[in-house]
C-alpha cells in the first residue's frame, strides 16, 4: 500500500512566550518503560509539542492517534493540515510536502476541526456551497454534492437554517459534510466527538465506518480508548510529542503489561511501599505515581490483600484500590505513566 | 470508491480570492440596514447639531457646512472600513474560528488577507457614498460643493478606504476580543477628535505642536483630501501630499497587518 501520509523526525519547538498556545503535559508521573532518548531535548524556556515524530499511513487506512491533553496530537493535525510550520523535519501528504506545496496539500485534504467552526455569516446550505465554490467547484456540482451530504447526514431539512440554529451533534456533521464536500483523498478529524452526548458520538461513529468503507484514508485524533479501539486500522499513541507505539489494536492490546493494573492510593512514604510491594511473587512490575502505586499483577485481584499488607508494613495506609482489566489504557499508562484523561 | 482526482486540475487562484468575496459581499448584503446603521449614525447625529442645528441658531458661521461635510463623509467612511475588518477578524481569530475554513482553502494565505481587506475597501466606499448625499440633504446647500472632480474625490475615497482596511487587518490580528472597547476609547475616539473632521488642518496653525502631532493620524489625510476634492474653497492640504501620506500609511499598515495575519494564521 502506497503511503498517503508521511513524516520524518517532526518536531515543533514553541518558545516559552507562546507557551499559553500549547497545553504542558499535567502528569507528573516518571515515565517508565518504552524507549525514550531525547534526540535533542529542548532548552529552558522551549516547550517541545513535536519532538521527532515518524509516522507512515497507508492509503484507504482508518488511524489514530492516541493520547492525552498536551501530547502533540493537535500540532501534530496541524502541521500536515499546513496550519502549524513544523521547527524542523519533514511531512508529505498525497505526496505533496506540507511546507512548501501547502496549496497543493489544501486541495486534497479536508479537516474537521475539534470544536464546530461553521461561518455564522452564512446559513447551513451556503456554508457547504460556499465551500464548493473555494474549492473551484461549480455551483451545480456544489449544490448536487451538498443535498446529498446533508440527506446522508440527516440535516437536509435544516439547509436553510442558521448554523446556530443546530445542536452540537449536527454542527459537527456540517462540519464532516464541508470537509467531505471538495472529495478529498485524507480527511483529518481533531477529537471529533468531544462534547457530543452519547447518541450523537455513536451516530457519528457510524458516518466515520461509512467513509472508512468508502476507501477513504481517515486520519483521527482522540483521547477516547474505545473510540479508537472500535474505529481505527492502526493506532499510534504519542505523548509528549513523541511516538510510544504504533501497531493495529489488538496487537497493541498484546504488548499490556501483565493480567490486571493495580492502583493503590496511599497516604503514607510511596517509595518504601513500592520496594516491599516489588517482593510479592505475582508482582511484575511497581511504578510510584503521584500519590499512590500502580502495581501490574499476574493474578488479577487475588493480590491486593498481599499489597495492602506490604503497603502497611512501610507505614503506609491504603486509601483507595482500583483495578483495570489489560487494555490499551493500561498499555497507555505502562508506556507514559500517566493516565488519559 | 472515492474519486479524489479533483486536486490535479488547475485551479487559478483567483477564482478562489473572488469566491471568497462574493462571500463577504454575501454576508453585507444580508446585514446591509445594520451596516448602514451601524456605520452612519454617528455622523448623521453630527450632521444633524453641527451642520443643521447650529447653523440654524446662528452658532456657527454660515460656510462651516462646506468644512464638515468631507470630514464627516471622510468618518463614516474610514470607520466603515476599519470597522469591517477589524471587528469579524477578532471574533473569527479569537473564538469561533470561522476563519479556519477559509484558511485551509486553496489560496496562500496572504491572498485571505488581502481579500479581507478589499472587502473592507468595499464596504468604506459604499459607507462614503452613502453619507455624502445623505448629508447634502440634511445640511442643505453647500457653498462652493462641486463634483467636477468626481475621479478625485473617487480616488481620495479609495485611498483612504483602503488605508483604513488596512489598519482594520492590523488592528483585528493584534488585539483580543477582550480589548474591542478598549480599541474605541483608546484608538477610535481620539482618532476622530483629532482627525481634522471638524475643521481644517489649517485652522490648527494657531496651535503648531499639535498641527504636527495630528500628523500621524490617518483620518487627517482622508479629510484633507475630501476637502480637497469635494470643497476645494476652504482651505486643504496639498492634494499630491495627501495621496503620498495615504499611500505611505496604507504599506504601512499592509506591512504591519499582513505580518499580524500570517502570524495567526500559520502558527
Amino acid at each position: 500500500m502506497p503511503g498517503m501520509i508521511e513524516t520524518r523526525a517532526l518536531r515543533k519547538v514553541y518558545l516559552a512566550a507562546s507557551r499559553k498556545r500549547v497545553t504542558p503535559p499535567r502528569g507528573t508521573g516518571t515515565p517508565s518503560g518504552g524507549t525514550r532518548q531525547a534526540s535533542s531535548p529542548p532548552q529552558s524556556g522551549e516547550i517541545a509539542a513535536l519532538d521527532g515524530l515518524d509516522l507512515e499511513i497507508h492509503e484507504g487506512e482508518f488511524f489514530g492517534l492516541l493520547g492525552p491533553n498536551g501530547a502533540g496530537k493537535t500540532t501534530t493535525i496541524g502541521v500536515l493540515t499546513t496550519r502549524v510550520h513544523a521547527t524542523s523535519g519533514e511531512a508529505f501528504v498525497a505526496g505533496k510536502n506540507v511546507a512548501t506545496e501547502e496549496v497543493a496539500v489544501r486541495r486534497r485534504i479536508g479537516v474537521v476541526p475539534q470544536r464546530p467552526n461553521p461561518d455564522r455569516g452564512l446559513n447551513v446550505i451556503e456554508n457547504l456551497l460556499f465551500h464548493g465554490a473555494y474549492f473551484g467547484l461549480s455551483h451545480a456540482v456544489s449544490m448536487q454534492r451538498a443535498m446529498g451530504l446533508l440527506e446522508q447526514f440527516e440535516i437536509a431539512d435544516r439547509a436553510h437554517a442558521k448554523v446556530e440554529e443546530l445542536s452540537g451533534g449536527q454542527q459537527q456533521r456540517l462540519m464532516i459534510a464541508r470537509a467531505l464536500l471538495h472529495e478529498p483523498r485524507v480527511i483529518f478529524l481533531d477529537e471529533p466527538t468531544v462534547g457530543l452526548d452519547p447518541q450523537a458520538r455513536l451516530a457519528l461513529w457510524d458516518i466515520l465506518r461509512i467513509l472508512h468503507a468508502q476507501g477513504r484514508t481517515i486520519v483521527m485524533t482522540t483521547h477516547y480508548m474505545q473510540e479508537a479501539d472500535e474505529l481505527c486500522d492502526r493506532l499510534a499513541i504519542v505523548d509528549r510529542g513523541r511516538l510510544l507505539a504504533l501497531d493495529t489494536p489488538s496487537r497493541l492490546r498484546l504488548q499490556a503489561p501483565g493480567s490486571t493494573l493495580i492502583d493503590l492510593t496511599i497516604e503514607g512514604d510511596c517509595a518504601a511501599a513500592a520496594t516491599l510491594c516489588r517482593r510479592l511473587s505475582g508482582v511484575q512490575r511497581v511504578d510510584e505515581a503521584a500519590g499512590g502505586l500502580r502495581a501490574y499483577s499476574d493474578r488479577g485481584g487475588e493480590l491486593i490483600p498481599a499489597l495492602i499488607h506490604a503497603v502497611e508494613e512501610a507505614g503506609c495506609r491504603v486509601q483507595n484500590i482500583n483495578l483495570s482489566k489489560p487494555s490499551l489504557e493500561t498499555l497507555f499508562v505502562s508506556l507514559t505513566g500517566r493516565k488519559l484523561a | 470508491m472515492i474519486s479524489g482526482h479533483e486536486g490535479d486540475a488547475p485551479l487559478p487562484v483567483s477564482d478562489v480570492f473572488f469566491a471568497m468575496l462574493r462571500r463577504d459581499v454575501r454576508v453585507a448584503r444580508r446585514e446591509l440596514p445594520f451596516f448602514l446603521l451601524r456605520t452612519t449614525m454617528q455622523p448623521l447625529l453630527l450632521m444633524v447639531v453641527f451642520g443643521y442645528l447650529l447653523p440654524k441658531m446662528g452658532m456657527v458661521a454660515k460656510g462651516y457646512t462646506a468644512t464638515l461635510l468631507p470630514g464627516v463623509v471622510s468618518l463614516s467612511l474610514a470607520l466603515s472600513a476599519v470597522q469591517s475588518v477589524s471587528l469579524p477578524m477578532v471574533a473569527q481569530f479569537g473564538f469561533s474560528k470561522e476563519i479556519e475554513d477559509r484558511l485551509l482553502a486553496p489560496i496562500p494565505s496572504h491572498l485571505v488577507a488581502l481579500e479581507l481587506v478589499t472587502a473592507g475597501t468595499l464596504q468604506g466606499l459604499l459607507a462614503g457614498l452613502f453619507v455624502l448625499p445623505v448629508g447634502r440633504l440634511i445640511m442643505g446647500a453647500i457653498p462652493g460643493l462641486g463634483f467636477s472632480n468626481a475621479v478625485q474625490v473617487f480616488s481620495v475615497m479609495l485611498l483612504g478606504a483602503a488605508t483604513f482596511s488596512a489598519l482594520g487587518l492590523l488592528i483585528g490580528c493584534a488585539i483580543n476580543p477582550q480589548q474591542i472597547g478598549l480599541m474605541f476609547s483608546s484608538i477610535i475616539g481620539p482618532m476622530i477628535f483629532f482627525g481634522c473632521m471638524y475643521y481644517p488642518w489649517k485652522g490648527l496653525d494657531t496651535v503648531p505642536v499639535m498641527k504636527y502631532a495630528v500628523l500621524v493620524n490617518p483620518l487627517v489625510y482622508v479629510a484633507e483630501g475630501m476637502r480637497a476634492t469635494l470643497t476645494p474653497g476652504v482651505p486643504h492640504m496639498d492634494l499630491t501630499a495627501i495621496s503620498l501620506a495615504l499611500l505611505t500609511l496604507l504599506l504601512l499598515f499592509w506591512w504591519l497587518g499582513l505580518r499580524a495575519f500570517m502570524k495567526r494564521a500559520v502558527t
